[in-house]
């Protein structure tokens, strides 16, 4: 077995045992959020390591499931508000946010590299416009009350296992998918489309399914993003936030899904502990003032994306990777002895 | 078969001699109807071109069809004008602030998302030395302000937005030339730390910079009272376009940059040193940005979140009109300006918050149409 796997399962079961020994902030604060934001953010990684697509319009998507959400659940207040059972307004959620992702996906899929990049970060801004001005769906103020089913109100080890178990399916889900037919064309459009193209394959077929797969999970986070959160305002689908999650993934490493993950974990951690790191926390003068006082997160996370892509610009995950790459290697070399 | 059923290409003979018609895809098609179907997305453009134009003439009003807010172009001339001087000094805004995006590109393949920041710094620098000039910190009226104390702001800010831009090129992004993402996310980097320091140095409330007094007035045309601040701020677009284009064309740095568009290394090749020139291109790029700083300071105002707003406006533009190419930048300005202020003037009168959508439609249609953008090229 690769060290890769290893270190899969290894997370796997540490994020199966830890609410055995975690405080309830820990498991709802830290561990949930990763995992909901590791699986919108391996939507990301998905589309960029095996569709050669660097997309900004996931967080879109996933902002649009929660949308979906509260226009289909919420009793009263701003949007449709009709009071649907939260269970029933799942799949259409779902179906609402991928046929959006394969409309996006199809406009989008002649373009390429950066062209793609730009064109995915113009959507996501326009959908930030879009709920903020049609107040038939939302409107600048947002909607609040939205409720989670009742199975998870005021639960939140049920939720914090369903992120699990939806992180471990798309993740198995998404590694499966390479290994297809479909997933193996996608990797030869990645590599060179007009190749591709004169071999037969529709190359843009490819791209905009990947595509639509990719928005079917985000949607899936941001589904379990609403229960979680409970209410949703234009605002969360701006353009910082949209970045948040695109850095989260850069962070992690965009070309390895389990990126995503850790990605998550080190933002949602970085958050909530730099301060309590020893030595940062009794820094004094215009570097506590502007750097690491607590609304200064976002200067925090800039230089650390900064560092990340002068050292090593495939993440963290990258450079793990690296790592064992290198073990592997010595254990290779260790048996042939 | 890899993809079964996905796309397979068939070729079929039939019978005895001639030509085997060929059929691809899905739907059996022959090439010569594939080239057809590509074409839909222009047919579709300029069928709702078309549409567009007839409705805003002679449709839009309450006596044909429906009312709308302007009502249609022959019974309301007045409105008609207004609405197509508001969408045309709009572009001029859109103009100054993309050229800088797209000459970058252009030369160096480097997408700047810190196009924005750099725009809101400018502007923070250029209303907080407009203040200083005049000497009050708030209700500066436009009587306080001469040509002299709009025009250094506007400067000043503009050069500190272009020195930070040729900084962060020369500490980050040149000797990683080439790796398109890379520079990118750096950019994307950049953009969040300056929005977080911003938000921190002036707040998130909206601030506004003050039109010089000369300009603050209103003029009459078709029984209609317009500013001509904004006249003036279509003027300064294009001095700056004009500027611009001669610089380009009839200077021999303009030639330079022009032909490292074209072929980068043949440039270097021929000892000319690109570095230089790089630089330079980043300078006027950020300037550019950071000139439009200070005029949409004075437009609309700017406040916390208007960097991502104008990167957007940028990017729109750019898309539309074709990456790299300052002709595209004319273009989608101009497109992307006039819709901007004609859709919410034009649409049925209860449904004017829709107008955002018409700002997709056109990016839709036109990259359908052509992927590169209007003046794009595939390389």
């Amino acid at each position: 077995m690769s060290s890769r796997n290893v270190v899969v399962i290894a997370a796997i079961v540490f994020f199966a045992v830890v609410p055995a020994f975690g405080t309830d902030f820990f498991i709802d604060f830290v561990l949930t959020r990763t995992l909901i934001l590791g699986l919108a953010a391996s939507s990301i990684v998905f589309l960029s390591a095996y569709g050669g697509m660097d997309s900004l319009a996931q967080w879109l998507i996933f902002g649009i499931a929660g949308f979906a959400i509260g226009n289909l659940v919420a009793a009263s207040g701003r949007g449709l508000a009709l009071g649907w059972n939260p269970w029933l307004s799942i799949p259409i959620a779902l179906a609402v946010c991928t046929i959006a992702a394969a409309l996006l996906g199809a406009i989008a899929a002649r373009s390429f590299g950066i062209y793609f990049l730009m064109l995915t970060l113009t959507y996501a801004v326009i959908g930030f416009f879009f709920f903020g001005q049609v107040t038939t769906f939302s409107g600048f103020g947002g909607m609040t009350g939205i409720d989670a089913p009742e199975f998870f109100a005021n639960q939140p080890q049920r939720l914090y296992y369903a992120a699990l178990a939806m992180s471990v399916l798309c993740y198995l889900g998404f590694r499966a998918v390479t290994k297809t037919p479909f997933g193996m064309a996608l990797q030869g459009v990645r590599d060179d489309p007009v190749r591709m193209a004169s071999l037969g394959f529709n190359v843009q077929l490819h791209r905009t399914l990947a595509f639509t797969m990719a928005g079917f999970v985000a949607a899936i986070a941001g589904v379990l993003n609403i229960w979680w959160n409970g209410q949703i305002d234009p605002t969360s689908i701006a353009i910082s936030p949209t970045l948040d999650l695109f850095i989260i993934a850069v962070i992690g490493g965009i070309l390895r899904l389990e990126g995503a993950w850790l990605g998550a974990f080190v933002f949602v951690g970085a958050n909530i502990y730099l301060r309590d790191i020893p030595g940062l926390g009794s820094i004094e003068g215009i570097i506590r003032d502007r750097i690491l006082a607590e609304e200064r997160f976002n200067t925090v996370i800039g230089i650390v994306l900064l560092i990340i892509m002068v050292v090593s610009p495939d993440g963290l995950a990258g450079a793990l990777g690296r790592l064992g790459r290198r073990s592997d290697a010595d254990v290779a070399t260790t048996s042939v002895q | 078969m890899v993809t079964a059923g996905v796309l397979v290409a068939k070729a079929t003979s039939i019978g005895n001699g001639g030509a085997p018609p060929i059929s691809i895809g899905l739907f059996g098609l022959t090439p010569q109807q594939i080239v057809l179907l590509r074409r839909i997305p222009a047919a579709i453009g300029y069928a709702v071109g078309g549409f567009i134009c007839l409705w805003i003439l002679f449709l839009a009003d309450r006596d044909w069809t429906i009312a709308t807010s302007a009502g249609s172009a022959i019974a309301e001339p007045g409105e008609f004008t207004v609405t197509l001087l508001d969408g045309l000094t709009i572009a001029g805004l859109f103009f100054v602030v993309s050229s800088g995006f797209t000459l970058i590109f252009g030369l160096m393949r480097t997408v700047n998302m810190a196009h924005g920041a750099f725009f809101l710094l400018s502007a923070y620098i250029a209303l907080t030395l407009q203040q200083t000039l005049v000497g009050k910190t708030r209700n500066v009226q436009p009587e306080d302000v001469s040509l002299i104390n709009w025009f250094v702001p506007l400067l000043v800010g503009a050069t500190v937005a272009a020195a930070l831009g040729v900084v962060i090129q020369q500490l980050f992004l040149k000797w990683n030339q080439g790796q398109d993402l890379r520079q990118a996310i750096i950019t994307i980097a950049a953009t969040v730390i300056l929005a977080d320091q911003m938000l921190f140095q002036y707040g998130g409330l909206a601030q506004r910079m003050v039109w010089p007094g000369d300009m603050v007035r209103f003029f009459e045309i078709f029984g209609q009272r317009y500013a001509l601040s904004r006249l003036f701020m279509l003027g300064v677009s294009l001095v700056v376009g004009a500027l611009l284009y001669l610089w380009l064309n009839k200077t021999r740095m303009g030639m330079v940059i022009r032909a490292g568009v074209d072929d980068e290394k043949m440039v270097r090749a021929l000892g000319i040193n690109v570095s230089v020139v790089f630089g330079i291109t980043f300078f006027v790029g950020s300037f550019l940005a950071g000139m439009g700083g200070a005029m949409g300071a004075s437009f609309s105002g700017v406040a916390f979140g208007t960097d991502g707003q104008w990167l957007l406006n940028s990017l729109v533009v750019v898309i539309i009109g074709g990456l790299g190419s300052l002709k595209g930048a004319v273009a989608g300005s101009l497109l992307y300006g006039l819709v901007t202020t004609f859709a919410p003037a034009y649409l049925p009168a209860d449904l004017t918050f829709l107008s955002i959508i018409f700002t997709f439609v056109v990016l839709a249609i036109v990259l359908a149409a052509r992927p590169a953008g209007l003046f794009g090229r595939v390389d």
